[in-house]
């Protein structure tokens, strides 16, 4: 907010003080910003036309059928993308519920608990994994998280609760679950690493005035730091989700690509993303393209949607606070 | 103002010329410079055809010094492509049917050059003897009727064999693939049933199982699942150790997947396919035929743009058909029986 207005101020008197060269240079620069900000919108609008452009045969087809149908036959070419949206959301929503706390708790340790020393080596450990590729999550969860976690996992507990819907059996491995903890472990770097900074960010003044004030270590990181970093972290939990959302490869390999809406986490279920992957290299029928492109645009749609509850949610946040 | 304007509009200019400029010589390379020194041909589709085909290529050009590109980017990519005309040739695992051809502006041939087997894998631990199975038992797995392994429908096939109770798995492809619809194709000859509720497809709608992504996923998840039953090409059940089934052919005698049954099935298909390029090969008559066996089609154009290019790719296929069918039985694909060589000459013969 007090950003531009105290660029506004001193602007001219740079402007003044130095020759027209700057004056020059810094124009340029401007209109490359500009040019380069409204290539990323057209770009998004363009892609937006685009994905709509492509799939108006299944939405002239289908119409909101195509929303609510839990139908997918592509022999018979009838098309519906429920439950690719639920495989979608559970999964993502999930895996954010699992790795936002290990990812804060990661933050805060880097960023106030670890001495110095060991700042780097935990941060470089963390990076590390946001470098694997997604493949290669794929590929260890296919042939290492899958089996281990059906034997000791899954049989006993569909075993045990497998009259509770969310644990209903058999265990095939590849699953729902399966899934959730891909995606966790791949979101948890970006989610870590943005918290961090934004962490490490907070002027330190704001922990001397806490500790001044006699809070302990753990008050003044919950009520101090965290506070003053939220809109930061949301962020970096927007980012993870936005990845969480569109991941593709890894997931394709563990949920086990079934088109159904389950209740139980040991079930195998679908995602907008794995399902365009799998089947549009060999999707021949214009009516097949068109309905794998409307997933397309609906995980579009969805994703803008998140973003935009997440902004209007990061303005809640900070409209109250400038109440305060 | 105006002057500083210009500036940037000439920077601006500068810049995008630089970049065309990049790009220009690039694209001249490729056809003018590189037609000389050697020649290439281009193909796309099938994945199924992929490890062959490299090996063909390479091949190949040792032995004439023409190179062969080939893009395994899936069977119906490589139709669209060649409808395209962006590339020499396409290869699928089906045929163009009827009506796509329709929509082709250029004519084409479309023969088979390979085939394969598609093998029914089982993982059942402790247990490596190949089960016998029927059309019929094969279809109930697959629409999930038969649900545990020692259904009395199965140890009646198998006596003798001590079946676990153990719950059947169904793991098929999530992909679209022609190894799916050589398997559903199958399955829709040999059932009304299975015809009515799921049909023939490079991907379908599954009544029960799970999905694996590619041949691999599949192996993989049969591998590790006990009790899981799926399908794969011949070739990576063998390398992966995988036990698989002997199924019933029409003759009535219990066939395992191998190249002499699966050539043997070729042989009988090729009278059908001299009436009719588009029919289906599955299900063959036959004492010894495996009755899972699908060809791999290649299109190539009968009025090809560059002519001489065009030759090339005629070359190239007659070599494939004659030389090259010897290296297929090593890679685990099934070389095709002479007479179905024949009328695939024949048929590239309509090229010019």
């Amino acid at each position: 907010m007090n950003e531009p207005a105290t660029e506004a101020a001193t602007a001219p008197e740079r402007r003044a003080r130095r020759g027209a060269a700057t004056f020059w240079s810094d124009r340029l620069f401007r209109v490359t910003a500009v040019v380069c900000a409204s290539v990323l919108g057209f770009l998004v609008l363009f892609f937006g036309y685009e994905l709509w452009q492509s799939s108006t045969l299944s939405i002239r087809t289908f119409g909101w059928r195509f929303w609510i149908s839990q139908e997918w036959d592509p022999v018979r070419e009838r098309y519906g993308a429920l439950p690719f949206i639920w495989g979608t959301l559970v999964t993502s929503i999930a895996a954010l519920l699992l790795a936002v706390p290990l990812s804060l708790g990661t933050a805060i340790f880097i960023a106030e608990v670890a001495p110095r020393w060991l700042r780097q080596p935990v941060s470089f450990v963390v990076e590390l994994l946001a470098a694997i590729p997604s493949v290669v999550y794929g590929l260890w969860g296919v042939f290492v998280m899958v089996p281990w976690l059906r034997e000791h996992v899954q049989v006993p507990i569909a075993r045990r609760f497998g009259q509770i819907p969310l644990f209903e059996g058999p265990a095939f491995g590849v699953s729902m679950m399966s899934a959730i903890l891909i995606l966790a472990v791949m979101i948890i770097p970006y989610i870590t690493a943005v918290s961090r900074e934004v962490i490490l960010a907070v002027p330190q003044s704001q922990r001397e005035a806490s500790y001044g004030l006699g809070a302990t270590r753990w008050e003044t990181i919950r009520r101090v730091v965290l506070r003053y970093a939220r809109v930061g972290i949301l962020g970096g939990i927007i980012l993870g989700y936005g990845r969480a959302v569109g991941e593709t490869m890894a997931v394709t390999m563990v949920i086990g690509n079934r088109p159904d809406i389950t209740m139980s986490l040991l079930q195998p279920g679908y995602t907008m993303a794995s399902v365009i992957a799998n089947e549009f290299t060999e999707a021949t029928s214009p009516l097949y393209l068109s309905a794998l492109t409307e997933l397309g645009l609906l995980l579009f749609i969805i994703t803008l949607l998140i973003n935009a509850l997440a902004r209007f949610l990061v303005w809640r946040v900070t409209r109250g606070e400038v109440r305060h | 103002m105006l002057r500083k304007g210009a500036t940037f509009w000439s920077v601006l200019v500068l810049a995008s010329s630089l970049v065309i400029a990049g790009c220009a010589p690039k694209k001249e390379s490729t056809t003018t410079t590189g037609a000389p020194t050697k020649i290439q041909i281009t193909g796309a589709g099938s994945t199924f055809v992929n490890p062959i085909m490299s090996r063909w290529s390479s091949e190949y050009e040792k032995l004439a010094g023409v190179q062969v590109n080939y893009q395994s980017i899936g069977s119906g990519g490589g139709i669209q492509q060649f409808k395209e005309g962006t590339i020499d040739f396409g290869a699928t695992d089906v045929t163009v049917s009827e009506e796509e051809e329709k929509s082709f502006t250029r004519s084409f041939v479309q023969f088979p050059v390979v085939a394969g087997t598609v093998a029914i894998v089982y993982n059942l631990p402790g247990f490596t003897e190949n089960l016998k199975l029927t059309p019929a038992v094969l279809v109930d797995i697959f629409l999930g009727k038969i649900k545990k392994w020692n259904d009395p429908r199965l140890s009646l096939l198998n006596p003798g064999v001590n079946l676990p109770n153990m719950d059947i798995v169904v793991v098929h492809r999530s992909d679209g693939s022609g190894t799916t619809y050589i398997l559903t194709d199958y399955l829709s000859t040999v059932s009304e049933e299975w015809k009515q509720k799921v049909g023939r497809g490079k991907s379908v709608s599954w009544p029960v199982g799970v999905g694996g992504k590619g041949n691999e996923g599949v192996t993989g998840q049969v591998k590790q699942l006990p009790g899981a039953v799926g399908y794969v090409e011949l070739n990576y059940a063998r390398q992966n150790n995988l036990t698989f089934a002997a199924i019933q052919n029409t003759a009535g005698t219990f066939v395992l997947p191998s190249q002499e049954t699966g050539a043997e099935a070729t042989r009988v298909a090729v009278e059908r396919l001299k009436t009719d390029i588009r029919s289906s090969v599955v299900n063959m008559p036959g004492g010894n035929s495996y009755p899972i066996t699908g060809f791999v089609y290649v299109l190539v154009d009968k009025q090809p743009k560059d002519a001489a290019k065009g030759a090339e790719v005629k070359k190239f296929f007659e070599w494939v058909l004659k030389e090259g069918q010897k290296m297929a039985g090593e890679l685990d694909y099934v070389p095709l029986a002479d007479e179905a060589v024949q009328m695939s000459l024949a048929k590239l013969a309509e090229v010019p």
